[in-house]
């Protein structure tokens, strides 16, 4: 990762926990959770920041617990990541935030926008998890700890090669944060498993345009699941995305940018 | 010296039909129950014998798997507390951060503990990784519920006064107040297993009886670090009932006979790591470090020989793991000589973990086994001069 690559890497102290935050570009705040990972990390340098950043001043936070940045003992669940971010919101003082979440980072997301949506604008789902529609003996989400890492790459990619990280050629660093992103995923999503049993009741109370971005080859979670997430919060649109699995800003980042940033650019009145 | 009777209970018909996986996803089509009750009356006959011989008792437990039927090792105590007359009965051990109610422990514990007239030795185990599938307990947390989990035992087993409160973010009563309260006072004794340096000393700090597993010729270190944790808080060098060691044992009237008990009896450390491979290593079970070392491809340590060799438990010979410490196996003599000779090495142990049954081992093979270890080998064991504590921490 070279400079160019990168934005601006600073560590900030929010509610007293110390946060990683990555910042590029210029222009409308947009806040980008990146997903859990099983498997791999979470890139500062990823390539749908910078495409992102074309339009958008993207902070794209590294979560506490998948960095270098410990999470404090408290922080355990993602109700407790949801109002950690808002507070960073309070914090920075943002207004009219596009708030874009991928699988995990969904998940906090919608947390987030059933609690408030005062500092936001637009609300994106990239393959979100968190709910549950499945009954009691119905798994929404293959249970990732159970079966192999070339399975999981299988599954959660449209191409596996995109999602299978080079560990042989992996520095030691990219090893411990490989390591500490499987744990930190576990931390917050091991049980209820990747989900809050209460959050499907509450996603009738986001009140914001909302898009639903579904990698159409996501064999992570249960088909017609990203339908029904869309189905459950008012208003919300649907759009499948091709080439894409279960991280749709990580195997087609240019139409991930893209269609954040038409969708932020419609009016309200066009999404009602 | 204490010398404690282990087998793990295990169906030993279905372990060549597996898939790669003996624990968590085996099919239990696989396990004829009446044939499963004919050997768990099999198992708690071999225990009443043991406890004619002389020797001690230990139990354990495991989940939804072939190489252990006892899924909770209360059901395994209640038995042994009744039909037994004066073996030590051990749990070692009772997985305690797995389980969601650690009342039901402290009560259970209790019970045994009164039933049996105080005989009970607690062994709390943080359990092998592969339980976590099936207990779906977070991984991550394991440690700190652990420790938890063992405070509140501890505090239920040692208030009798007046109902108390626990309220914290893994468990909540409002009302804690067991009866019947423990029979040993204030509690019964306490056990914990390892392999950890760290975690040894904070065990030598709580004065508890610890053990190890497999660790061979390379346990001194890890004994050293509880004797430095026990010295800490006070007191002298650590008595060697504070140590334990879970060794495999055959033993024959001839060489030829002991080996092949031997090849019987390694068919536990042959078995117990057939398991599907994402089972092995759940989130946060292990270290960041000790996951960078397995991504790496790094293999797990082994069992040491006394001249430093390396033996794989699941793949070494009969006299490979006679030359590691991990299996005892010969005539009566040659067992005693294995067994002080290891002895020496540690510094002192007081608690022999002597596995002496696995797998397909015929009842009978059993009963021989046991007997003429009871006969031959304990009576000398307890006559045997441990090495003094204080000689222990002035090797180090």
């Amino acid at each position: 990762m070279t400079a160019a690559d990168a934005g601006k890497i600073r560590n900030v102290q929010v509610s007293g926990t110390d946060l990683e935050l990555n910042e590029w570009g210029s222009g409308a705040p947009l806040l980008f959770l990146h997903p859990g990972f099983p498997l791999g990390r979470f890139d500062p340098a990823e390539p749908v920041l910078k495409a992102l950043a074309k339009s958008f001043r993207v902070l794209a936070p590294t979560h506490p617990g998948f960095g270098r940045a410990d999470a404090p003992d408290w922080m355990t669940s993602i109700d407790d990541l949801s109002y950690f971010y808002l507070d960073l919101l309070d914090a920075l003082a943002l207004e009219n935030v596009v708030l874009a979440g991928a699988s995990f980072g969904g998940w906090i997301a919608a947390e987030m926008a059933v609690k408030s949506t005062a500092r936001l604008s637009r609300l994106v789902l990239a393959n979100p998890v968190g709910v549950k529609f499945g009954d009691r003996e119905t798994r929404d989400f293959v249970d990732v700890y159970s079966i192999f890492d070339k399975e999981i790459a299988e599954l959660g990619y449209a191409d596996a090669k995109i999602g299978t990280p080079d560990l042989a050629a992996a520095s030691e660093d990219m090893l411990f944060h490989i390591a500490r992103s499987r744990e930190a995923t576990a931390r917050y999503g091991w049980s209820p498993y990747w989900h809050n049993p209460k959050l499907k009741t509450r996603l009738h109370r986001i009140d914001i345009p909302t898009l639903v971005l579904w990698g159409e080859a996501d064999r992570i979670t249960r088909a017609g699941y990203g339908k029904s997430y869309a189905d459950t919060i008012p208003g919300a649109k649907f759009v499948s995305v091709k080439g894409a699995g279960h991280y749709p800003h990580r195997e087609t980042p240019d139409l991930f940018a893209e269609a954040v940033t038409a969708f932020a650019a419609e009016k309200t009145r066009e999404l009602a | 010296m204490k010398v404690f009777q282990f087998t793990e209970q295990p169906y030993p018909e279905a372990w060549d039909k597996h898939e790669g996986s003996l624990r968590v996803n085996l099919p239990n089509r696989l396990l004829d129950p009446a044939h499963a009750a004919d050997l768990f009356h099999r198992y708690y006959d071999e225990w009443q014998l043991a406890d004619e011989l002389g020797l001690e008792i230990m139990i354990n437990e495991h989940h939804q798997t072939a190489t252990c039927m006892s899924a909770t090792c209360v059901v395994t105590l209640a038995v042994l507390s009744r039909i037994t007359k004066r073996a030590r009965l051990l749990v070692l051990g009772y997985p305690i951060a797995n389980r969601p109610d650690p009342l039901r422990i402290a009560e259970e514990l209790s019970t045994i503990d009164v039933i049996s007239r105080g005989r009970l030795e607690m062994g709390f185990v943080k359990g092998v990784p592969q339980e976590v599938a099936v207990a779906n307990m977070n991984p991550v947390f394991q440690n700190q519920r652990f420790w938890e989990v063992h405070d509140f035992i501890i505090k239920a087993m040692t208030s009798h006064d007046a109902p108390f409160n626990w309220e914290s973010e893994n468990f909540h009563y409002r009302h804690v107040n067991i009866w019947p309260r423990p029979y040993q006072q204030p509690h019964p004794p306490v056990w914990s297993t390892t392999g950890s340096k760290a975690t040894a000393e904070k065990l030598g700090g709580l004065g508890y009886t610890m053990a190890t597993l497999g660790t061979g010729y390379g346990t001194r270190p890890i004994y050293d670090a509880y004797r430095k944790g026990y010295m800490e808080k006070g007191r002298g060098a650590p008595p060697p009932d504070r140590f334990a060691y879970l060794g495999f044992v055959a033993v024959g009237h001839t060489e030829a006979e002991a080996r092949r008990l031997g090849e019987m009896v390694l068919a536990y450390p042959r078995t117990s790591g057939i398991v599907h491979p994402p089972f092995r290593n759940p989130p946060g079970f292990l270290s960041v470090g000790d996951n960078v070392r397995i991504l790496k491809g790094e293999g797990k340590p082994r069992s040491y020989t006394k001249d430093g060799r390396t033996v794989n438990m699941a793949k070494g010979s009969v006299q490979d793991l006679i030359d590691a410490g991990v299996l005892f196996c010969g005539t009566p003599d040659q067992v005693y000589d294995q067994i002080t000779d290891f002895i020496g090495h540690c510094g002192g142990m007081g608690n022999l973990l002597m596995m002496g049954h696995a797998g397909g081992m015929s009842h009978e093979d059993t009963v021989a086994n046991l007997t003429l270890f009871s006969k031959e080998v304990l009576p000398r064991l307890k006559e045997f001069r441990q090495p003094a504590p204080e000689e222990a921490v002035a090797a180090e």
